[in-house]
């Protein structure tokens, strides 16, 4: 089957993508064997498809992707949403549940104040609106690990509304060309997390532990603005950094503490949209948009060649680098809404409607969560650039590594060296040599002092460039020396006898009468030579710079 | 037994239910198809049964269908009995937990200290694969 020119931009991008491989992968073939159907545990590497930008060629139409998320993260807090037991990752399995967890009768829930906080301060930070009053609702399911048969939600009137989410793509081959984009943030609701269900296909059964089974969850449905893998990534990780600064959870996508479903559809360019299927079991930061560029390219494929795309629930199959269907038997799940019949409406306040002597555990006030917000990333970023003079993609860089900015603003307050010079160590040096040995920011041998010392040697001229490097190199290896220390052992410093030099680069030119004519001639790399000559005299002492420029001075004169 | 059960579940949710749409309420004729009583079925796990069931399920609708004689044109529906109550907030204390031994107890079947229930999800025979009794 000939290979159709799929073509799809992505809307400022101005990429076209050529056809994956084989239209043998796609069309009618896609493989819908059974996948792991655990909510976590990818393994190897998905295939990389290969993706080239072309011109689009007369007559061929163009096709649009519509991307919306909806997004579960887990809110960090002591206990759960309606529950008492501890909210924790790893403990013995059972040990975290309450009766009201294992659905025993006669529970009733009672909301966690710390969860209500949590959703109020992730709406501010989104610019939503804040619902003064939202209700609970029941969603019914049968399911192993949601023993009560339904999930407490708020689907008719969630906490927040109508907000929006800045991020930013890089457009081009390189970091330093980024563009912002906005994406709408339809809502925000609490509900209640499901137990975990462990598959254990050789005995036909599934162990199921209910420690996770009611952890208070903030949904973020994001609207679909977005057109590309790309763009999802990028509002997930600003969303990640956002409820990481907040506080409101640790957004962990490896530990299952933030998962994204995607729903996707294709069309012509101002046709009306298309048929959308939603992409679950998005748990990998990695794979996020690759999966969703795979399910635009697939139904790209299927509508070219003619086919059909079913509105169903695809999962992302990360062995094999595609989304394959999920077993729907039911068709069209019928949710069977209705309102939590346990739970009076949730009323929030602020500071012009606090009810007069009420017990201040009891009301929570908007106004007084707004003031207590903490730095959003994209201040912090907007700061770092006016402070610092650094471009915006190093702020982004500096942000986007655990510790990492906590440890350039250490570096900063005790250096002299200039901002500029510290930024380009941390991000180049320093955090080159941690992404060589996969170490995290505080794993790292090197401290802040160590690095701010460092930086004043060379600030004051004491060391070169290169010395540095070895120096640092050094430190990284082994502990317990100071760089003063080093570079003393190593007899690192620069000759700060300008005289001895001077004598030196002239005896040179004189004992390479050849070189200097080479010079002379106009051949620009035989002075290198030279350079070399000195350094090596000077056991490398000398800066390679001040040596270039005394030996011009002099072949000058 | 399960037929009872559902009839006087209808009777309470019956004036809880405007808020969302069903089929059932909207439908005119008081004929319940076999398609809605399979749904039924499946949703909610309950047996209709017998013929007799599903008459007694048509009763509840017309019975509760003499609500539509109300003028409610302009009146907020309520959502619950407790919409004048206060939501009370709990401190983010852990206080409960730590009873695996007692809740294991309550399962049929426990590896370790994991319940065990069917592998996938609850399965449900098709339409035309389940004993098959008349409906009209």
């Amino acid at each position: 089957m000939a290979t159709p020119m799929l073509r799809w931009c992505c809307p400022g991008r101005r990429w076209i993508f050529a056809g994956i491989g084989g239209g043998s992968r796609h069309g009618r073939g896609v493989p819908t064997g059974s996948t792991s159907s655990g909510k976590k545990g990818q393994s190897s590497v998905a295939q990389q498809p290969l993706i080239t930008a072309q011109k689009p060629r007369k007559g061929e139409r163009e096709w649009a992707a519509v991307v919306g998320l909806e997004i579960h993260a887990q809110i960090a807090s002591n206990s759960k949403l309606f529950s008492g037991s501890q909210v924790d990752f790893a403990a013995p399995p059972n040990s975290l549940v309450s009766f009201f967890d294992a659905s025993l009768p006669g529970t009733l829930p009672v909301l966690n104040r710390r969860c209500v906080e949590a959703a109020v301060m992730t709406g501010l930070a989104l610019d939503c609106h804040i619902n003064r009053k939202s209700l609970f609702d029941r969603k019914h399911y049968f399911y192993a690990d949601l023993p009560a048969g339904y999930q407490i939600t708020q689907q008719r009137l969630p906490i927040a509304v109508n907000g929006s989410l800045a991020y930013s793509v890089c457009v081009g081959k390189r970091w330093s060309q980024m563009v912002t984009r906005t994406v709408g943030v339809k809502q925000i609701q609490l509900e209640q997390d499901s137990g975990k269900s462990l598959h254990d296909n050789l005995r036909s059964q599934t162990l199921i532990d209910l420690n996770r089974a009611g952890v208070g969850l903030l949904e973020v449905v994001l609207e679909p603005d977005m057109s590309c893998g790309e763009e999802a990534a990028a509002a997930v990780r600003e969303l990640q950094l956002i409820l990481q600064a907040l506080g409101t959870s640790q957004a962990n996508m490896a530990e299952g503490q933030l998962r994204v479903d995607a729903n996707i559809s294709v069309h012509h360019p101002g046709e009306p949209l298309g048929v959308r299927t939603e992409v679950k079991n998005l748990n990998s930061a990695r794979f996020l948009a690759k999966a969703i560029d795979y399910e635009i390219q697939r139904q790209i494929s299927e509508l070219e060649n003619g086919g059909k795309i079913l509105n169903e629930t695809r999962s992302f199959d990360y062995k094999l680098g595609c989304t394959v269907p999920m077993r729907d038997k039911e068709g069209k799940q019928d949710y069977r809404f209705m309102p939590e019949p346990n739970l009076p409406p949730l009323l929030l306040y602020d500071s012009g409607s606090l009810p007069t002597g009420a017990d201040p555990q009891q009301v929570i006030d908007i106004d007084q969560l707004r003031e207590r917000l903490p730095e959003l990333p994209r201040v912090t970023r907007e700061k770092l650039v006016r402070q610092y003079g650094m471009l915006p993609e190093h702020s982004f860089a500096l942000l986007n590594e655990v510790g990492l900015l906590e440890f350039f603003q250490n570096v900063i307050k005790e250096t002299r060296a200039e901002p500029k010079k510290v930024t380009s160590w941390v991000l180049n040096t320093f955090l080159g040599f941690l992404k060589q040995q996969n170490l995290a920011v505080s794993e790292s041998p090197v401290t802040p002092s160590a690095l701010a010392e460092l930086l004043d040697l060379l600030d004051r001229k004491a060391i070169s460039s290169s010395a540095a490097k070895q120096v640092f190199e050094e430190l990284w290896r082994s502990k317990g020396k100071t760089p003063a220390q080093m570079v003393a052992e190593k007899k690192l410093e620069l000759m700060q006898d300008a005289e001895a030099l001077e004598q030196l680069c002239r005896s040179m030119l004189e004992a390479h009468p050849q070189v200097v004519t080479d010079v002379k001639k106009g051949n620009p790399r035989a002075i290198n030579k030279l350079i070399g000559l000195v350094r090596r005299a000077t056991l490398g002492r000398a800066d390679p710079t001040v040596i270039k420029e005394v030996l011009e001075r002099q072949l000058s004169s | 037994m399960w037929a009872r059960a559902v009839w006087l579940g209808l009777r309470a949710s019956a004036g809880g239910r405007r808020g969302f749409p069903s089929k059932a309420a909207h439908q005119g004729s008081r004929r319940v198809t076999a398609e809605l009583i399979e749904h039924l079925e499946r949703l909610a796990l309950v047996d209709f049964g017998s013929q007799e069931a599903v008459a007694r399920l048509e009763k509840a609708i017309a019975f509760a269908d003499r609500l539509r004689a109300v003028d409610t044109d302009g009146v907020e529906p309520m959502e619950s009995v407790l919409e004048d109550r206060c939501l009370y907030l709990r401190s983010d204390n852990v206080v409960e937990g730590n009873c695996a031994e007692e809740l294991l107890q309550n399962s049929h079947r426990v590896v370790e200290e994991y319940f065990v229930a069917p592998p996938g999800n609850i399965s449900w025979p098709k339409l035309d694969e389940k004993e098959p009794f008349s409906h009209r």
